[in-house]
């Protein structure tokens, strides 16, 4: 199974940097204290570097649209704020749904009331948030030197962040369901799955849309 | 428990999302400021490392931020300004992470380069890295930690602060602060 493998990958790394961190800075004291400098090393280094290495995905679709960038800054304006947006919206959905099924509330289910309430209340803030920066990043790009029209800013700010907002909600629904499933705790699996492929999904909806419009 | 309803989720999430809007803007504005833009040309790789420096900050403070937070909750760290062994080893491990994760990602950035057969230089994206890595560390720890314990004094629940603290901070610095290393480098590249 694919998660097994990619999790025993990341303790054998995790094991390799620990020896590494010994090499270098000797022994702590008690190496298993939770609180250890190498203990917090050790663990995180080898998730950053796989975030690091997937985030390069978002780098190079950001890296080929390079010129049209450059050209509108407006679409530069749009970048940190959708990557943003993504990030907080999926979240927020995660940690409301992983409450509910510990709650025991939670069903996979578009009927459920619980269910309907967030996901209305996700695609009220994408079309809340996206209207607003569609409007601001139009004008900074104004003040900045690009010529892009309103319309075609606001396009693009909407079309793509509502598609994102559709994807957060269902990607979301379906993670929370599935960690439940395989027997992990949503509030430790869902937040940081989630929010790093909507941060990646974000960019290349942002460009996807873009090169219709412009 | 009453059902939840749309609206009352929409009015509580709304103010900590309009804040990162905010934030976001502000970063996309020195993201697309005239002299950010000539960064970009200047530099091959520049956008290519962007998306990982930003989601990297955020899981390192992030996860300090959690970890101080939980801290204080279980009484194992006072929300005092001291040398307290843990503070300071939670302290200088995300200072590691944070630059060796930096330097990373420039190696990452490079390599990706040069297989797509383009041209750039290792030497100069791991001065930015290290430059905009270090800088940030600075600011993040600092702001960090006396965020979450005066917070804490004050009777906020810091796990309640970090999320928003993090992700508008770590935007906005982040990319200025690669502003500020592309500029350094080119002085001397």
């Amino acid at each position: 199974m694919v998660p097994v493998t990619f999790g025993d990958d990341l303790s054998a790394m995790s094991d390799r940097l620990d020896e590494l961190y010994e090499g270098l800075f000797g022994e702590d004291d008690d190496p298993l204290d939770q609180w250890a400098t190498r203990t917090i090393v050790t663990t995180m280094l080898p998730l950053l570097a796989v975030l690091s290495v997937l985030q390069m995905v978002s780098g190079s679709v950001l890296q080929a649209f390079e010129e049209t960038l450059l050209a509108y800054p407006a679409l530069l304006v749009l970048v940190p704020v959708q990557i943003g947006t993504a990030g907080n919206l999926a979240s927020i959905m995660c940690a409301r749904l992983s409450t509910q099924l510990h709650l025991g509330t939670f069903e996979l289910d578009p009927s459920n009331p619980d269910v309907r309430a967030n996901t209305l209340a996700i695609l009220g803030l994408a079309a809340t948030v996206f209207l607003v920066v569609g409007i601001a990043a139009w004008a900074i790009g104004r003040v900045l030197g690009g010529d892009l029209a309103l319309l075609a800013v606001l396009t693009i700010s909407m079309v793509s962040g509502m598609a994102l907002a559709v994807l957060v909600v269902v990607l979301s629904l379906l993670s929370v369901w599935g960690s439940f499933r395989l027997g992990y705790d949503p509030d430790d699996t869902t937040i940081p799955l989630v929010t790093n492929v909507c941060d990646i999904v974000g960019v290349l909806l942002l460009f996807g849309v873009a090169s219709v419009v412009i | 428990m009453p059902h939840d309803t749309a609206l009352e989720v929409y009015r509580s999430a709304l103010p900590v999302i309009l804040v990162s809007l905010v934030a976001g803007l502000f970063a996309g504005t020195i993201l697309g400021s005239e002299t950010m833009r000539a960064g970009i040309e200047s530099v091959p790789g520049l956008l290519l490392l962007l998306p990982a420096f930003l989601a990297t900050r955020g899981s390192v403070y992030g996860s300090l931020g959690a970890r101080l937070s939980s801290g204080l909750h279980q009484g194992v760290i006072e929300p005092r300004f001291e040398a307290d062994e843990r503070l300071v080893n939670a302290v200088v491990a995300s200072f590691i992470n944070g630059m060796a994760v930096s330097v990373f990602i420039a190696c990452v950035a490079f390599l990706v380069l040069v297989v797509s057969g383009r041209e750039g230089s290792l030497l100069q994206l791991v001065g930015i890295m290290l430059i905009a890595g270090f800088l940030s560390a600075l600011l993040m720890l600092s702001v960090l930690v006396s965020v979450v314990f005066v917070g804490y004094r004050r009777g906020f629940d810091p796990d309640n602060l970090i999320g928003p603290l993090v992700t508008t901070l770590g935007d906005v610095f982040g990319v200025f602060f690669l502003l500020v290393g592309v500029l350094i480098v080119g002085w001397f590249l």
